[in-house]
Order: C-alpha cells, then sequence, then structure tokens
C-alpha cells in the first residue's frame, strides 16, 4: 500500500486541520471517555474487591457491595487466611513458581544452545514435536501422570508438578531462545573457540551474559504462568499442606456464598500478588511480549 | 540419536548432549503419557487392574453422548467470546491507543491504559472465578445493586439459570482476553513506521480507512498468532468453568476439559475421558496444522 503525498499536501492538511480543529478538540474528549469507561468496566471487579474486602459484614448486609467502608476492618481478611491456610499457600506457590522457572529456564537454554548455536541436525523436528507437544490439551497428558505420579511415589508432592511443568514450558523457552540464539554472532563463538574455551564455557561465559535479559524475561513468564495453573495441580495436589494459591482459590467455590465479604476478601488475597508481579514485571513482560511477537 | 565416539568436525555431536535433559523430560512427561492415553481410549479401565481392550467402543458411546455434543457446541460458542469479540476489540482498541491517543494525549496515556486493560489477562483465572462468582451470584453484587435501584425484576440468577450461565461466562472470558490481544497487537504496531500514517493522514484517510487499509494488513502475523493461540486456547476452557458453573446448570456450560476431568476422577470412566481427550488433540493439531500450511502459502504467495 503506497500512499502518495499530494505535493499540496502540507497546504490541504492545514486548511483542513484549521476547519477540523474545533470538531476533532471535541472528538479527543470523547475518545478518551469512550476509553475510560472501558476501563471502567475492566478495572471494575478489582475496585469491588478493594472496596468490601475489609468492610464489616453489618455494614455490607446495611449499605451494599457498592458503599465506601467506614472503617477498615481485618475480620474477613483475618478469617480466610486462617481458614484457606493461606500463608502456607503462598510459600506453596512461591516454591513451586521459583523452581520451575529455574529449572525451565535451564532446559530451555541447553536445548536452544545445542540447536541454536550448535545446529544440531533434526533441530527443527525437534522444535516442531516439542511445541505440537505442549499445544495439545493437559487433560491428554494428565491421567498417565496421575498414574506414573502414584507409582513412583510421587503424587502429592510438590517435586511432581516443579517437573512436570518445567518440561512443559521449556518448549516455548526452547522456541523463543533458539530464534534469539540462531543469530548469536559466530565471530564471537569463534573467538572463544580459538581461546580453547569447552562449549560448556562457551555457554556459561559468553553466551548467558549476553542472553540475561531474555532469560530473566522467560523465567518471569515461567513463574507467573506456574503461578496460574490449575489442572494440575489440582489433580497432583491433594493434601492441604501442598496446596498452591491458584488451586485453594479455585476449590472455595460457592463456600461463601452465605459470606459476601468473605468472598470479597478471598477474591482480594488472590489478586494482590499478580498486582505486585504487576508492578515489578511490567516492563520486563512488555518487553518480553515484544521480544516473542512476529518479527 | 545416536552419539558416536566419533567426533564430527563441527562438534554438532557434543552439542546433541545439550539436549538430553529436554528430550527426556519430554518423552517422560509428554509423549509417553500421550501414547498411554492413546491406548486408554480403547479401553474400559476404573484406574485399578488391569484394563480390558474394548476397541472403538468408547469413540462409538462418544458419537451417541448428548454431554459430549453439547460440550463441542459450546466449544463453537466460546471460540466467539475467546477468539472472534476479544480480537475485534483489540484492534479497535491498540489502533486507538496507537493512532490517536498517543498522538493526542501522550504516550505515557497509552501506555497507562494498555497496562490497564492487561491486568485481567495476568490474574489466575481460578481468582477470576472467586471474583466474578461473587458479583453474579443470586445474592451477588449485580443482584443487590439491582435491587437497591429499584429493578429488582431485572435481577436474574445469572450462573444458576441455564439461560444465562453461558452468556456470564462468555462474558468472564472476554474481560480476561481483550487484555492479550490489546499488548499483542500494540507491541506489533510498534515495529511500523509512524510515516505510513502521516502519508495516510495527509491523504485524508480518515482513522477508520487507516485502521482498514494500513493497521489490520499490516498486524496480520500477529492477528495469526493471536487468532491460532486463542482458537487452541477455546478448546481447552477448564478453569473458567469448574470455578464458576461446574460445567452446569442442566450442563449449559460443559465443555469437552470439563467432561473429560469428571470421568477421569468423578465417575472413573478412565478409556472414556481418555476418548474425549484424544477427540480434543486431535482438533488441536488439525487445526494447528491447518494454519501452519495456510501460513506457509501466503508466505509463499509474497
Amino acid at each position: 500500500m503506497a500512499y502518495s503525498v499530494l505535493s499540496d499536501g502540507k497546504t490541504k492538511a492545514k486548511a483542513t486541520a484549521a476547519a477540523d480543529g474545533a470538531r476533532r478538540d471535541s472528538m479527543r474528549w470523547v475518545v478518551l471517555a469512550i476509553l475510560i469507561l472501558l476501563l471502567a468496566f475492566t478495572l471494575f471487579p478489582f475496585f469491588l474487591a478493594l472496596l468490601n474486602a475489609f468492610k464489616a459484614s453489618a455494614e455490607y448486609a446495611v449499605g451494599g457491595p457498592l458503599s465506601i467502608p467506614r472503617s477498615i476492618d481485618l475480620t474477613a481478611i483475618e478469617k480466610f487466611w486462617t481458614v484457606s491456610d493461606f500463608s502456607r499457600k503462598l510459600l506453596n506457590s512461591v516454591v513451586i513458581s521459583l523452581a520451575v522457572s529455574v529449572l525451565g529456564v535451564l532446559i530451555s537454554l541447553f536445548n536452544a544452545y545445542a540447536i541454536g548455536v550448535g545446529k544440531v541436525p533434526g533441530s527443527r523436528v525437534i522444535l516442531v514435536v516439542f511445541l505440537l507437544g505442549i499445544m495439545v490439551p493437559q487433560e491428554s497428558i494428565i491421567y498417565p501422570l496421575y498414574y506414573m505420579a502414584k507409582a513412583s511415589g510421587l503424587y502429592d508432592t510438590q517435586l511432581s508438578v516443579i517437573i512436570i511443568f518445567a518440561v512443559l514450558q521449556s518448549a516455548f523457552g526452547t522456541y523463543l531462545l533458539s530464534t534469539v540464539l540462531s543469530t548469536f554472532p559466530k565471530e564471537i563463538l569463534e573467538a572463544a573457540e580459538m581461546d580453547g574455551s569447552t562449549h560448556w564455557k562457551t555457554l556459561w561465559f559468553v553466551v548467558v551474559p549476553v542472553l540475561r535479559p531474555t532469560l530473566m524475561v522467560l523465567g518471569t513468564f515461567f513463574f507467573i504462568w506456574t503461578w496460574n495453573e490449575f489442572l494440575i495441580p489440582l489433580v497432583m495436589l491433594v493434601s492441604n499442606n501442598n496446596q498452591t494459591v491458584s488451586v485453594a482459590m479455585g476449590l472455595t467455590r460457592g463456600q461463601n456464598m452465605s459470606d459476601p465479604v468473605l468472598q470479597a476478601s478471598a477474591a482480594f488475597l488472590g489478586i494482590i500478588p499478580t498486582v505486585i508481579f504487576f508492578l515489578i514485571f511490567q516492563r520486563t513482560l512488555t518487553r518480553g511480549i515484544a521480544a516473542g511477537a512476529v518479527k | 540419536m545416536a552419539i558416536s565416539s566419533q567426533r564430527s568436525s563441527d562438534g554438532s555431536q557434543s552439542y546433541s548432549l545439550y539436549l538430553i535433559p529436554g528430550v527426556i523430560g519430554f518423552i517422560l512427561i509428554v509423549l509417553i503419557p500421550q501414547l498411554a492415553n492413546i491406548g486408554l481410549s480403547f479401553t474400559a479401565w476404573k484406574g485399578v487392574g488391569t484394563p480390558r481392550p474394548v476397541g472403538l467402543q468408547n469413540y462409538h458411546r462418544l458419537l451417541a453422548d448428548d454431554q459430549f455434543w453439547g460440550s463441542m457446541y459450546h466449544t463453537l460458542l466460546f471460540i466467539v467470546s475467546m477468539t472472534v469479540i476479544p480480537v475485534c476489540i483489540g484492534l479497535v482498541l491498540a489502533a486507538l491507543l496507537f493512532d490517536y491517543v498517543r498522538d493526542q494525549f501522550g504516550e505515557w496515556v497509552s501506555s497507562f491504559f494498555r497496562a490497564g486493560f492487561y491486568l485481567p489477562q495476568i490474574l489466575p483465572v481460578t481468582v477470576a472465578g472467586v471474583l466474578w462468582g461473587w458479583i453474579l451470584n443470586p445474592v451477588g453484587v449485580i443482584n443487590i445493586t439491582l435491587k437497591a435501584i429499584g429493578l429488582d425484576n431485572l435481577a436474574q440468577n445469572w450462573i444458576g439459570d441455564a439461560t444465562y450461565a453461558l452468556a456470564a461466562v462468555s462474558l468472564v472470558i472476554v474481560w480476561i482476553q481483550v487484555g492479550y490481544c490489546l499488548v499483542v497487537f500494540m507491541a506489533g504496531l510498534s515495529r511500523i513506521d509512524p510515516s505510513l500514517y502521516e502519508a495516510a493522514d495527509l491523504d485524508g484517510a480518515n482513522w477508520w480507512s487507516r485502521l482498514v487499509t494500513l493497521t489490520i494488513p499490516l498486524l496480520a502475523p500477529e492477528i495469526f498468532v493471536v487468532v491460532l493461540t486463542t482458537l487452541i486456547a477455546a478448546l481447552k476452557v477448564f478453569a473458567p468453568i469448574f470455578v464458576i458453573t461446574a460445567g452446569g446448570p442442566d450442563n449449559s456450560t460443559l465443555v469437552p476439559s470439563y467432561l473429560t476431568y469428571y470421568h477421569f476422577f468423578t465417575t472413573q470412566r478412565v478409556g472414556y475421558a481418555a476418548a474425549i481427550a484424544v477427540v480434543q488433540t486431535t482438533l488441536t493439531i488439525a487445526l494447528a496444522v491447518i494454519f501452519l500450511r495456510f501460513q506457509s502459502r501466503q508466505e509463499s504467495k509474497g
């Protein structure tokens, strides 16, 4: 699509700009108002949770969900925290997500080193098989995994979930890092070879320092994805002591229907970690998504 | 992959050692379970003892199972709320933020909106379910508010009434998905030369025609990726259903993933559940293959 700029384009534009000026001015506020309305709808549930998590039950009964709380009441938050053993759930989620990001990034890095730098024969096939393997629904592997975990004594251990997700997520990581590594400057690698560096040393002292930002982004992705996973932890982690925040939340359905403030507190506590990640990783994430997008 | 003791000249042999952890992991966690699941789908099994081979019986039953067909039909509807609506909204929003808001109000405002719309996307789906369940339940936020402003007869049992449950869940899914589309599209727009827009602007193309003639064609690769990933996700919808409606009321929000889970772990009809999962997997792979074929054909056309 080529657009020819008319020779008198500038003058024409000026004339129209003057005529349209007033109309455009009001237009921009209309557009902004519509966007703000849409954003308000998007963020309203978050706001509702915040508004009601600290409300006394009696106050909710009188003023409903939209009233501004007159005092900060921590009863419901404390109640949900104790009933669900939330500290434990948070710890489990952090341990599992961290372990998966470290292990997942490591596996991805090794795979991508062999594929992107080593140009191992059959690389393309390996990548396609990996990606197809994780594209399919988790239900199609969950029962055999559940059975294998029971047989090997890993059932209801966090280790089982860590291994499964590190492998599943490394497929995406392998794909991303292979793309990045296939464009890695050959000269640097050759210079390292000349200096008598082994593949192992080259990986750690040449490749990893250059890839650090990408690895951080990947680790962030893995952390958040794992934090949000539901089906596999739901099946694998049956005892209360091993469950993640995500599973605990998924199982609260309908339990607190009669206690709306408790439900608001549950939602609020579930939202907080996400908002914290969001604030920390906002820049990393958007940069990461840009890196993963089609070039 | 046989590793010979003889190192080849390019050293690719020793590089292939690095694939060992990944490949072993993949074989154990993905390949063997996947094959085992296909095998199980031809058996009758309660999860204990030995599976009894029954040939194609599970698949015959599937074809006559109203619950299965219902869940497939709901998947089609979820494609609308997972892919169609969010992609359209995401495109318009991305074009607005990139091609209008940025010029009028600055980069900061545009980034702020993008971040705000993205927030539901990174919230754990189960938390979104708790949140919306509380808003939508019969004595939830919506109904209390409707009653407070005297619109009692508009209050419905949004998630407990088969008439509305599917629409209610769809709304939640749209709410979750828009941010994903928006962020990917905006990332795509950042690689586009702004002078194209300036030229179009000088030619007197208004915002809408710039969207149709410039933005959408230029974003074709991103739209492609988003459509493919969200379509595949639509075939796998599980957590929102599990948390908000558990497939009910009267199976009105049943989806294949939930049906599979239910038969694996509740009715213990392992073989039958495995057959449903095989159908889902086949559809997913077929979809991916069709898309990738289409993409490579587009590329060869130039």
